[in-house]
């Protein structure tokens, strides 16, 4: 092996051709192994299709139907088909977008999913961006002074982050900033007078307002989504904040940190410029880590407000016991959060020329 | 007196030699040294704390408060908090305060239960995968994989969902996501081990594969897997928390903490305490195992430390 790239390294195209092929390689490996997380996370949602206490047939042609129409609808199901033709079938559906239909709304999953997509995104989004924007600088801060007791206030911020039931936090939250403060807007991402004025374009609300150009409609939902993207936020700030810190740690005990200071630049231009640049790669990762975490969040803050999301209709399709539109949501947020994954991944090995 | 702190100077003595003269004198020492370590932390004395007193409502409470967590008087309901009801009463006049106590055990049985079957699989699946190595490796490793891939709580809600909601499919349902990083975990220290010199010497000396795993490689796994299940602790207690509140756990009127916010959610602007001090048990409960998990990083693995306490 080593000949070959001494070899390599002889002729400069030959050096990028080796590089782009091993960065093909990569790729290849991580959709590969994007594509097997994909299978096994369909065969988990068929299996689980399978144990329902539910008889299918039973629930389409009822329980006084003759044997022979029974009969029939289980051949129409495919329910007579080995188990892997079942499987196959249902891949097959599924790359077609078809999740079934749900039995509470009566419309196609895929449907109801694109419809209330925006509002997760938006609520996401929204809770990474103040995670991010309060979380890093928290984290640095902590790690500059190590031991010292604003160290230990990030620390302790940092546990409760970690230990709060998402869900309290809200109702805390509502009870406190709502009800008695009266400083945001309740449940609901806007409110109901204002509903349906702007033209969904991009489907979240906050630009949609402003494309409208409808300045009370942008405020008013500003002031709805504040509270639960702070209450996601701190989430993922905890995690954040965590993460920096260590990354921080192990650069501040560097060498070139203290060649910088013995040349005479100041501790927090060290610090904020020299530290902070070089762990940037492994913090984008961590972001795009916890965006993932985030989405699962968003199922039990989008039920606390009233949030008309992917969450939301996760819940209500909970209560409904309406299984097609449970699967169908587990495989949306389940394909979310895998491509999250690998995208960090991919972020990290382009970026971070030290991992290839 | 003087005899009862000799008593305790010695066996501290004793406790502490650099000469144990017994297996179990070294390992007795080992816990002290990691208990004096861990009391050094405030954080995770307070973890330690908080976990007794779970402990301790759990096996005393009930019988202490009194009163059922089912009896309903009608003509009390939504009462704030006094001295009669501590914590206020619910919508069906239930006393909060007693079905939190009561529910602190359905919590400790439900940490315990998960623990009990994720322990086993873990390690089972990580040792074997790690000792055998080949394609058996790669099989079980790309299934610890899958399930770590995929998101925690949306799979709990979609297994418990399938399943039919109640407290034991919430166990299964949580312990189907939680085994995968103890598997990992196993799989990376018996790596590390079974190359080594007393392995080695214990094959040759004719054990079989079923032994060396079980009584070589299996202990020393032990004390990684035991810290990462403290911290993992407070996931657990969120994540059953969680599928109590969208109603996929325990069923009214069982006093869980999850369920009974869910069912104070209607009230809370005028009544916060029906929602908020449930809320506020499975806080306490989550932040000290986060404690104590932390503090017990701390000792057992240096290399992560934070900051000295």
């Amino acid at each position: 092996m080593p000949d070959v790239s001494v070899l390599t390294s002889l002729s400069a195209p030959g050096v990028g051709q080796s590089r782009l092929a091993a960065g093909l390689r990569h790729a290849t490996r991580l959709i590969g192994s994007l594509i097997l997380t994909f299978l096994g996370l369909t065969v988990i949602t068929f299996c689980l299709a399978r144990v329902l206490p539910i008889d299918p047939v039973l629930a389409i042609v009822g329980d006084r139907a003759p044997m022979d129409v029974y009969n029939a609808m289980h051949k129409k199901l495919g329910l007579d088909l080995p188990l892997y033709q079942q499987y196959w079938n249902y891949l097959v559906q599924l790359c077609h977008g078809d999740f079934g239909v749900s039995n509470f709304t009566n419309q196609p999953v895929i449907d109801d999913l694109i419809h209330r997509f925006p509002a997760t995104f938006e609520l996401a989004t929204l809770a990474i961006l103040i995670g991010v924007v309060f979380g890093v600088p928290m984290g640095v801060i902590a790690a500059a002074n190590q031991g010292r007791w604003s160290d230990h206030v990030m620390r302790v911020v940092g546990l409760i982050g970690y230990s709060m039931p998402v869900f309290w936090l809200g109702f805390v939250g509502l009870y406190i900033f709502y009800s008695k403060l009266g400083w945001v807007a309740g449940p609901g991402r806007i409110e109901s007078y204002y509903e349906d004025i702007v033209e969904p374009v991009t489907g979240l609300m906050l630009i949609d307002s402003l494309i409208a150009g409808e300045k009370d409609i942008f405020w008013n939902a500003l002031s709805h989504i504040i509270l639960p993207a702070s209450i996601l936020g701190y989430l993922s700030l905890a995690y954040i904040a965590r993460m920096t810190r260590s990354f921080m740690l192990s650069q501040l005990s560097q060498e070139y940190i203290l060649t910088a200071q013995v040349k005479g630049l100041s501790r927090t231009r060290v610090i904020w410029r020299h530290a902070l640049g070089n762990i940037m790669v492994p913090l984008i990762t961590v972001i795009a880590l916890s965006y993932g975490y985030l989405l699962e969040g968003a199922v039990l803050t989008e039920t606390v407000f009233s949030w008309t999301g992917i969450g939301r209709y996760l819940q209500d399709s909970l209560r409904h016991n309406d299984m097609n539109a449970v699967l169908g949501t587990t495989i949306l947020i389940g394909a979310m959060y895998v491509t999250l994954n690998l995208l960090s991944d991919l972020f990290y090995y382009i970026l971070d020329p030290r991992s290839r | 007196m003087t005899a009862v702190i000799d008593d305790k100077q010695s066996l501290r003595a004793w406790l502490l030699t650099d000469a144990p003269a017994s297996r179990n004198q070294a390992r007795l020492g080992r816990w002290y040294s990691n208990w004096l370590a861990l009391r050094r932390n405030p954080l995770a004395m307070a973890g330690v704390a908080i976990v007794v007193g779970l402990l301790l409502v759990a096996a005393l409470g009930p019988s202490l408060v009194g009163g059922s967590p089912y009896t309903q008087i009608l003509t009390a309901r939504l009462e704030p908090p006094s001295a009669e009801h501590w914590f206020g009463t619910d919508q069906l006049g239930r006393d909060i305060f007693v079905r939190v106590v009561y529910g602190s055990r359905i919590t400790l049985m439900l940490i315990l239960l998960v623990s009990i079957i994720v322990l086993p699989v873990g390690l089972l699946v990580g040792t074997v995968a790690g000792y055998f190595g080949g394609l058996l490796d790669i099989l079980l490793m790309r299934i610890t994989d899958l399930f770590l891939a995929l998101p925690r709580l949306v799979l709990a809600l979609a297994i418990a969902s399938a399943l039919g909601p109640n407290i034991q499919n919430v166990i299964i349902a949580i312990a189907i996501t939680s085994w995968p990083p103890y598997a990992r975990l196993a799989r990376a220290e018996t790596l590390t081990i079974r190359k080594s010199d007393f392995v080695m010497a214990a094959r040759m000396q004719g054990a079989s594969d079923l032994h060396i795993i079980w009584s070589h490689i299996v202990p020393l796994c032990m004390p990684s897997i035991v810290v990462r299940l403290t911290l993992d602790m407070a996931g657990i207690v969120l994540i059953a928390a969680g599928l109590g509140f969208l109603g996929m756990g325990a069923q009214p009127p069982t006093p869980e903490w999850g369920a009974m916010v869910s069912g104070g959610r209607d009230f809370i602007l005028d009544q916060f305490w029906v929602a908020t001090l449930p809320g506020a048990a499975i806080f306490v409960v989550s932040l000290g195992f986060n404690l104590l998990g932390d503090g017990m990083r701390d000792v057992f693995d240096p290399k992560a430390a934070g900051p000295k306490a």
